[in-house]
């Protein structure tokens, strides 16, 4: 399985690489990772002309806590994600995501800004960055901009970033204490996309109440959704058995899925009741509330 | 379309090559460089085949270009054994019968290299997780890991 | 059983460590998309995005301005030479390349030769194809009906879409024990398409020789020499003459069944290496593997079984429609175009059974390849081990109770079936009982009564099945006519050292190794020391190949009666050194003494020597020898295994907690490749019951053609398997051995389903179809109000 012909880039700076995605526009498609974008093109469903490697840019790869926030850089591999100690002690929703995304040897390559700007909603990147409320920063050659995770996802397999903007870090807010999260996922074996999968960010009030509540859905629809009544409804509340088994109602009502050959549009839609419930009580857990 | 000039370091040893920008580096390394150890078994980056080391970790190279692979290191099955001597992983899965058809097992056994330079006491339950991105059609995976633990206890 | 060799000799018995390895660790096996020929160039093919279209045009012109692009080949460029169709293993036939209509989803319209795989590939996309749909048929029992269009339009007077009818057994005995019994149950199976999915394609590079007028062919087949002889009589017409072709089949990267038929790019390739004079290379990608390579089953059954109320199996009946795609290119011998379906009544003692099948045109690839089975046995074995536990379930009995009473008694054997095998041995309530001690059986009982009333679902699930492997007799059996026999030649070099050739063909069975065991074990040369080969139609004797377990019963035979020969003629060479006629000696491993004078001996080296050096007057010298083994009947492997499974309630997941497997293939060669074998095939008996599955949708696109929807199994998938033996050797092969290398594709997956389906049985659940996959469990749990 052999792609058609394309011209490669290796650029060395940011500049470099933003002019030659200025200089392209349409015709060329940035390389990170390569995990999807390659696939496509050997199987000659996607084209380009221009494929500009950011790989050899400097400065993308970061794990760090900074300014309030947790700073991944755009090019940061997944497996970066498994082996850091902060994301390990910290952030257990993103290791629980990065142990789940495709298999090991693909997540040696995979970046986890790939993983969000290949718009896929099938990705798990999205579901986890929608739970924790992180920003996008996208940089072209008039400047960065932040673009919150909400207004990201634009359309399948489409996004908010634009054909000269490269995805250079995404920023997460630092989460208060007695904070956790949790992505589970229904795969049928390892390396598929989500029949279902959902990732819940809880974070508990002085008295056990939830102050804050993020909840994202993989594969429930055309882009990546933010259960947003199911968030709303937790806000106060104490996430108790029967407080989490409506917001799980609550998170599968706002799925649109298809049928394919991972399940009907029911049991998919079920299933992310049954996922949230999981993710939100595993969530609430870690942020000690149980 | 353009070619590229590269250098890629290949069990230690240094080749050049004039490549097309699309060229897979499994096909530079089968097809070019020769090293036919290394298999392609599924095009759609899920079997494994194909895994070799860049720069140290283990990856599909039917998904990366060769271009990107210009000016790092690569080491494929042919680079395990050293000085005629057979690497505890190539011991181990001769002596735990850790293949049969054989076509998998190059792969197999970079993406196990690569675990135990990580981990050098991998669980059962680690050393699948590890191999979950290696499909073997032939041994139920069952004597896959007993070849690993008997690498893991064989190296220093 | 204990090893009659010494472990420096490693005859039978011994787990030696296998002799293909030291290549295959280095990465030095050769495969064949590892060759390269000086000048060889490649061909890439262009597949049919519709699955039943008329062609109406070919227009190769922007493809031939590809860069690197040689040609393009088309079935009006095959036709010139009649090329275009070619006969089947079940005597039907199939296009290499079609001039009028496509019939199947990724059916090969033309291939494009160019220098490289990317031009190639370029080319192929270049090739402009117009197509004239036409109406679609996906369904067996729609293909049936009169208004269902006419597939086969090729075929003069064709007016249907039947293929064939085939039945066995006692149709009016059986009615009336069914119409006499105390309980029927009833039960419709199917099982789906599935594909062997080796983890290396097809593919092959054909070199034509215009100067010697020779062909040699380097493929992924398990049987070389029968691929030869349908080579010479496919295009003979053009030239090819049988000793001008050579087939060579190198290291091959798993087989399974789907390495068998000879697929039209083998052939397109021939006619492009024969046309252009270059070698031409053909590797499939996986997604014309999956979607245009033979398929293995898709069987619709309806069982019925019939007891007495105390559990008693009375008789059998199964009726069968096979969707076998738009020909008939099952991999069967030729007078069973059902296979061994008839091995399903099992390890029962029935009085009467009645089994028939349909085959049925439909507009898919040719199905009817064996999925790492012995014809059709899997289907078999799924059937009738379904519906023992249909019936203990109507009869509210224990499955391992109604299994132990209705097993054919230890002292039966042989055997004579209903459906008319002779079994030749056999030990079924040992090997379950081995299984249920392992397992702890009745303690598995009352934990699922304890988790039931916790409302927490756990099943157990039995399979005792009988296989039938090792075509087989002469007097039955034939592929084209060609006798399925098995071959081996022993030469014994005079330094005491071996090389010994067979018809058949590994595929990671690890024959080079066992192979030398057995004549190890006959002739006590180190197996060290006996180089094995085999793959080489110019080299190799004449055989039908690996598949259907039928190695060992086979060639495996034909190694030791070769090894006997040689051995017998050692005895005349050993009594002419001794100077004492031949009565006066006995054998044990690697030497000839005199009876009563052990100290009297010659080794079998010193023997060897002697054929070169001192032969006796009137004897050829030299040492060695040829069998062709013709078997007096198949091997019956069977065993027990018990799968427990836990299920969750939320999403329907299925996880196998323990799997126990008790096999008995008789005595064994090599106990570790056994359970290697065991182990890959009870992983390719769990895919297929929870995750694999082929399917079309209306308009004949398959679903579940590549890797990222047809699901191989991970080694985080597939559990630990726990595996026992119990031995009962085979009385009529030479040591007592079967075949094993599907025994447990064929016996786990009832095993599964049926820890599945119990399960749920306290909810009245008595069958699901495999694959069983998450969503089918939660629609039960959900329709039955258990699901979370």
């Amino acid at each position: 399985m052999i792609p058609a012909a394309f011209d490669y880039h290796a650029p060395n700076t940011l500049a470099e690489a933003m002019a030659l995605l200025a200089r392209y526009g349409e015709a060329a498609k940035v390389l990170s990772g390569g995990q999807s974008l390659l696939p496509l093109l050997k199987l000659r469903l996607g084209y380009a002309d221009h494929l500009v490697d950011i790989g050899r840019v400097p400065g993308l790869e970061y794990i760090k806590e900074e300014d309030g926030y947790l700073k991944i850089g755009g090019a940061t591999r997944e497996v970066a994600l498994e082996r850091s100690d902060l994301i390990r002690s910290k952030y257990p929703i993103l290791l629980d995501t990065a142990l789940v995304i495709a298999d090991p040897l693909v997540r040696n390559r995979a970046t986890v800004g790939g993983n969000l700007a290949h718009g896929d909603p099938g990705n798990d990147h999205p579901a986890t960055m929608l739970a924790l409320g992180a920003e996008v920063v996208a940089t072209s050659p008039k400047g960065e901009r932040t673009i919150p995770i909400e207004k990201f996802f634009t359309g399948l397999f489409t996004t908010a970033l634009k054909p000269d903007e490269i995805l250079t870090a995404i920023k997460v807010p630092i989460p208060a204490s007695r904070s956790g999260g949790a992505y589970v996922k229904l795969e049928r074996k390892v390396g598929d996309l989500a029949t279902a999968a959902t990732a819940a960010q809880v974070t508990l009030g002085k008295n056990g109440e939830v102050e804050r509540a993020g909840i994202g859905l993989t594969n429930a629809g055309p882009t990546p959704i933010k259960a947003t009544q199911a968030e709303n409804y937790l806000q106060g509340k104490k996430p108790d058995d029967t407080a989490i088994t409506e917001a799980a109602r609550l998170a599968a009502q706002a799925t649109a899925p298809t049928v394919d050959r991972r399940g009907s549009v029911e049991y998919k839609r079920e299933m992310a009741r049954v996922l949230t419930a999981r993710a939100l009580t595993q969530a609430v857990q870690w942020a000690g509330g149980h | 379309m353009a070619e590229h000039k590269i250098r890629v370091t290949v069990n230690g040893t240094a080749h050049e090559a004039e490549v097309e920008s699309r060229l897979l580096l499994v096909h530079l390394i089968r097809d070019v460089l020769r090293f036919t150890g290394t298999h392609i078994g599924c095009d759609t980056t899920h079997c494994g085949a194909c895994t070799v080391l860049l720069d140290g970790e283990p990856i599909k190279s039917c998904t990366v270009l060769a271009v990107q692979a210009d000016g790092r290191q690569l080491m494929t099955v042919e680079g395990l054994e050293k000085d005629g001597q057979l690497h505890p992983i190539q011991e181990g899965f001769w002596e735990k019968h850790g293949l049969q058809c054989g076509y998998c097992t190059p792969g197999m056994m970079m993406t196990a290299y690569a675990l135990l330079q990580q981990n050098g006491n991998p669980s059962e339950d680690e050393i699948r997780q590890a191999i979950s991105g290696n499909l073997c059609r032939c041994t139920g995976y069952m004597n896959i890991v007993k070849s690993i633990r008997y690498a893991a206890e064989k190296l220093p | 059983m204990v090893p009659q060799t010494i472990a420096e000799v490693g005859g039978m018995g011994h787990s030696i460590k296998r002799k293909e390895d030291p290549r295959l660790i280095r990465g030095k096996g050769t495969y064949v998309d590892d060759i390269q020929l000086p000048g060889m160039v490649y061909m890439d093919i262009v597949r049919s995005p519709f699955a039943h279209a008329k062609i109406k045009s070919i227009n190769s012109e922007n493809a031939l301005k590809v860069p690197g692009v040689l040609a393009v080949i088309t079935g009006e460029t095959l036709a010139q030479y009649n090329l275009h169709w070619m006969p089947t293993l079940m005597s039907d036939t199939q296009m290499v390349l079609p001039t009028e209509k496509v019939m199947y989803q990724a059916q090969e319209v033309a291939a494009v030769i160019a220098s490289d795989r990317y031009a190639a590939a370029d080319g192929v996309e270049a090739v402009e194809v117009e197509y004239d749909p036409l109406p679609v048929v996906v369904d067996p029992f729609k293909a049936l009906q009169p208004d269902a269009p006419v597939l086969r339009t090729d075929k003069e007077g064709k007016k249907d879409n039947h293929i064939f009818h085939w039945e066995a057994g006692d149709n009016e005995g059986t009615n009336r024990a069914i119409d006499e019994a105390d309980v029927v149950v009833k039960q419709d199976i199917y099982l789906p398409r599935i594909h062997v999915a080796s983890i290396e394609t097809c593919g092959c590079i054909a070199d034509f020789d215009r100067v010697m007028g020779k062909l040699t062919v380097y493929m992924t087949t398990q049987a070389p020499h029968a691929v030869r002889t349908v080579f010479a009589l496919v295009a003979g017409h053009v030239g090819l003459s049988e000793e001008k072709i050579r087939i060579i089949s190198p290291d091959i990267g798993g087989g399974f069944g789907g390495k068998v038929p000879v697929y039209p790019g083998y052939v397109i390739a021939v006619a492009a290496s024969v046309v252009l004079g270059k070698p031409i290379k053909w590797i499939e990608d996986r997604i014309e593997n999956l979607q245009a390579d033979s398929f293995a089953r898709d069987y619709h059954i309806t069982a019925e079984l019939a007891a007495k109320k105390d559990g008693t199996m009375t008789g059998l009946r199964i009726k069968t429609l096979a969707d076998h795609g738009y020909t008939d290119a099952a991999a069967n011998p030729s007078k069973f175009p059902a296979g061994m379906f008839s091995i399903c009544t099992g390890s029962y003692d029935f009085k009467h059974a009645f089994a028939e099948v349909d085959g049925v045109y439909t507009n898919k690839p040719p199905g009817g390849i064996a999925y790492r089975c012995s014809f059709r046995v899997t289907e078999a074995v799924h059937a009738i081990e379904r519906m023992t536990d249909v019936l203990a379930h109507e009869l509210k009995m224990d499955a391992a109770d109604l299994r132990l009473k209705n097993f054919i008694p230890a002292d039966k054997f042989p055997y004579k079936s209903a459906l008319g095998w002779e079994y030749d041995s056999g030990n079924y309530h040992g090997a379950l009982e081995k299984a249920m001690q392992k397992i702890g059986y009745a303690g598995l009982r009352k934990e699922q009564a304890e988790k039931r009333k916790a409302g927490e679902l756990m099943g157990i699930g039995i399979s005792s099945f009988t296989e039938i492997v090792g075509a087989g007799p002469s007097k039955h059996f034939d592929i084209l006519g060609l006798k399925m026999f098995d071959s081996c030649e022993i030469r014994i070099h005079p330094t005491g050292k071996a090389i010994a050739r067979f018809g058949t063909k590994s595929q990671g069975q690890g024959h080079e190794t066992t192979y030398a065991q057995i004549i190890a074990e006959e002739l006590g040369i180190p197996a060290a020391h006996i180089e094995i080969e085999e793959g080489d139609t110019d080299t190799a004797p004449y055989g039908l190949g690996t598949y259907a377990s039928r190695s060992t019963p086979t060639a495996g035979a034909a190694g030791a009666m070769a090894a006997r020969k040689i051995r017998e003629k050692a005895k005349k060479i050993a009594a002419h050194l001794l100077e004492v006629a031949e009565g006066d000696l006995e054998w044990e491993p690697g030497k000839f003494s005199v009876k009563g004078a052990p100290q009297k001996a010659k080794t079998i080296q010193e023997i060897v020597f002697a054929a070169y050096t001192n032969h006796p007057p009137g004897m050829e010298p030299g040492l060695e020898a040829v069998s062709y083994y013709d078997p007096p009947n198949l091997t019956f492997p069977f065993g027990s295994y018990i799968c427990v499974v836990d299920l969750d309630r939320g999403t329907g997941e299925v996880k196998i907690r323990r799997f126990v497997a008790v096999d008995d293939c008789g005595n064994i060669i090599n106990p570790m490749i056994v359970d290697g074998q065991i182990h890959g095939g009870l992983t390719m008996g769990m895919a297929p019951a929870l995750l694999e599955e082929i399917s079309y949708d209306e308009n004949g696109n398959v679903q579940g053609g590549s890797f990222m929807d047809y699901l191989l199994p991970t080694a985080v998938e597939t559990p630990q398997w726990e595996t026992d033996k119990t031995v009962t050797p085979s009385p009529h092969h030479p040591f007592g051995a079967k075949g094993v290398g599907e025994s447990a594709t064929v016996g786990a997956p009832p095993a599964i389903a049926n820890a599945i389906v119990d399960a749920l049985a306290h909810l009245e659940v008595r069958h699901i179809d495999i694959p069983i996959t998450p969503e089918k469990v939660w629609k039960i749990l959900k329709e039955k109000g258990v699901a979370l």
